[in-house]
């Protein structure tokens, strides 16, 4: 009699302790945590990136509808192919002052997206490069290679070979100001005169939206 | 034969009579001893003998050495060279084994002459210009895509990258990642055979004492030895009810811990911190952003400029994927620590983007990824990026945690209101070259007698500023 009274209790007692570990333990990390009042959580409109029935594909990320341009860019009319390349090359020239301002903002952007192949110093060895996850990255210096701030421009435009497209990480004033940096780049490592701050004159001036490079300052 | 063992502090021998085949368990006690002697053992061989093999197979497990040394051929000096410059040259558009941007170049000495070939690379241009046949052709077989021009490779540099062009495709990696796999998982596998048999070993022993336990019981009862019960008293609870000074403390300990732990489960309901979904095609931080060093914003470029961090679009990966089509060996096999084939997902990619590898452009056909999100505030709280990156300069990994380490990314930081408001406390506003901030700041440091406002000063605090 004594024995099973025991033994009742030890299986009391290990029922608690499995009960307790499963309830500890059941947070499913792949599964996101239940909510009070979902309906405060959850958004009436459609939500970035969704999923709805009423979209193509039923993607809410959409393109912009054809022929019209986004606010804080312009209408580039060069043509992705080697003429516009070329065309771009010989007659484009950067709208935006030099100052200050627009050569940091050209650097940190530059650092960004830029350094990782073509390296801090514009000499095509990014870290990329040095672990040999891609190769062959040209030097800005590199004979042979004409380049204008047309062409930067250009190609960060449209990408050229196996470098793709910046355009939908960067805006028009800031290829601009990365454009400035690179021929910076170019110039220190060919020997020959930077491109100088001209004036104080703030970037505004360029009809260009700069809300965006300027962030949210109103906030 | 005998093996003895200290067993909860008792000494035990095991004698085993290889005449009889049978095995008697001594206990070494000075009482019983000779009551011991004179029992066999009758279930004990079998169990032992399951013993003996775990023992055996644990100190069995040998390590295997698969050291093989591979003699490389002695390589002509020129192919070095040409091997670094092709690859500071050559390689952003051309492979040796596969069409890239431009063609395979393995032993493409052998399809043009050398003299066209000195020409074509110095200046592909002109030669097409000059209306040399097989330059045309080739230019149009690559979809006009322009060469640069290389005057600065000399006829020796050229003939050492031709010579780097015959360099035979090595053996497939799968092999090589199999011999650097084999070491490591081998020691992993004899581990786990130590762990299992040593586990066994105790659960043998534990069956063994039990057993042992038991027989002596039944010679104790065979010998006519009474085994003292143990007397007979008030089941615990019992004396716990009794004694109502200890169920009071015991009820106000019970409704205390029990309060405590409906509070914390109360405030953990819409709280996602850890969670960490399956992805549709596995993306590492780990290597991206931590070994690789790429920069948040190069992918996220959206949270210098807008309320989102956006999820990068297709085109952005295969900025970089354009090129690496499949990863380091040495990636390889670290991906199968994570059971992740990372090729695997890179094809996925190129199916979700329309890219086809062979002929190295897109075919229009995509397929939506479909992430799964991670970070997501309520609806009735406003959070911008921009404000928090660009303007107030803070790193990512302040709120995101130590992505740049994350194999498989998860939510670091529990996204709630005490959270946001414990950061604004403590976090001075950037107000240095910043004309937006001079007045204010001005003013409230002259309000609050300080040097440097937090944002809860700035009114960060406020409730319109995050719901409205």
């Amino acid at each position: 009699m004594k024995t099973i009274t025991n033994m009742k209790n030890s299986f009391r007692i290990a029922f608690v302790i499995v009960a307790s570990i499963v309830m500890v333990s059941c947070f499913d990390s792949s599964k996101p945590n239940y909510q009070y009042m979902p309906n405060m959580y959850k958004p009436v409109s459609y939500e970035t990136y969704g999923e709805y029935e009423i979209f193509p594909g039923g993607l809410e990320a959409m393109l912009p509808a054809e022929g019209t341009i986004p606010r804080g860019w312009q209408p580039y009319d060069y043509p992705n192919t080697t003429e516009g390349l070329n065309l771009a090359k010989a007659e484009l020239i950067n709208p935006l002052m030099v100052t200050d301002k627009s050569l940091a903002n050209g650097k940190q952007l530059y650092d960004i997206y830029c350094a990782l192949c073509h390296g801090v110093n514009g000499d095509g060895q990014g870290i990329l490069v040095q672990r040999e996850k891609i190769l062959g990255i040209p030097s800005y210096a590199d004979p042979g290679r004409l380049i204008t701030p047309g062409g930067i421009y250009h190609v960060q435009m449209y990408g050229l070979n196996s470098m793709g497209s910046y355009a939908s990480q960067t805006n028009e004033l800031e290829r601009w100001q990365i454009a400035q940096h690179v021929m910076n780049l170019k110039a220190t490592l060919e020997g020959t005169p930077l491109l100088a701050p001209q004036s104080t004159v703030p970037t505004e001036t360029v009809n260009m939206d700069t809300a965006s490079g300027n962030a949210v300052a109103e906030h | 034969m005998y093996f003895c063992a200290v067993i909860f502090g008792t000494k035990w021998c095991v004698s085993i009579d290889t005449k009889s085949n049978q095995l008697r368990a001594k206990l070494m006690d000075n009482n019983i001893t000779d009551r011991m002697e004179k029992v066999h053992y009758r279930n004990l061989p079998s169990t032992l003998s399951f013993l003996w093999l775990a023992l055996v197979l644990t100190f069995s497990v040998s390590q295997t050495t698969l050291a093989t040394t591979v003699v490389l051929p002695a390589q002509a000096v020129d192919t070095a060279a040409g091997e670094a410059l092709f690859k500071a040259n050559c390689a952003a558009c051309h492979k040796l084994y596969k069409k890239a941007t431009g063609p395979a170049l393995f032993q493409v000495g052998d399809k043009y002459s050398k003299e066209w070939l000195y020409k074509w690379i110095v200046n592909s241009q002109d030669l097409v210009k000059s209306g040399d046949a097989q330059a045309v052709a080739v230019f149009e077989a690559n979809n006009g895509a322009v060469m640069t021009a290389f005057p600065q490779l000399s006829t020796a540099d050229i003939d050492n990258i031709l010579a780097y062009t015959y360099t035979p495709q090595k053996a497939p990696t799968v092999p090589t990642a199999d011999v650097t796999a084999v070491p490591t998982t081998g020691g992993g596998l004899s581990n786990d055979i130590i762990l299992v048999a040593l586990a066994l070993v105790f659960l043998l022993l534990v069956i063994m004492l039990f057993l042992v336990n038991r027989t002596l019981r039944h010679i104790a009862e065979a010998n006519g030895v009474v085994v003292e019960e143990t007397e007979k008293r008030t089941p615990i609870w019992k004396a716990f009810i009794q004694n109502q000074f200890l169920v009071l403390v015991a009820a106000i300990f019970l409704l205390l811990s029990g309060a405590y732990f409906a509070y914390g489960w109360m405030m953990q309901v819409g709280v996602d911190q850890g969670y960490a979904p399956v992805q549709p095609i596995h993306y590492s931080h780990r290597i991206h952003a931590g070994s690789n060093q790429i920069d948040c914003n190069y992918c996220h470029s959206s949270a210098r400029r807008s309320k989102h961090s956006g999820i990068p679009s297709l085109n952005v990966c295969m900025n970089c994927h354009k090129s690496i089509a499949e990863v380091a060996p040495e990636t390889l096999a670290e991906g199968q620590e994570f059971g992740v084939d990372y090729n695997n997902e890179i094809k996925k990619l190129y199916t979700a983007v329309g890219w086809d590898e062979a002929s190295q452009a897109y075919t229009g056909k995509t397929e939506p990824v479909k992430w799964v999100r991670i970070h997501n505030l309520p609806d009735f709280v406003y959070f911008n990026h921009s404000q928090h990156v660009t303007v107030a300069g803070q790193q990512c990994q302040t709120c995101h945690g130590p992505v740049q380490e994350m194999e498989i990314m998860s939510q670091f930081a529990p996204l709630t209101m005490g959270w946001c408001i414990t950061c604004h406390r403590e976090t001075n506003v950037q107000v240095e070259d910043n004309a937006y901030y001079d007045k204010i700041h001005e003013e409230l440091s002259k309000k609050y007698g300080v040097d440097k406002l937090t944002a809860a000063q700035m009114g960060g605090l406020e409730c319109g500023k995050c719901h409205y």
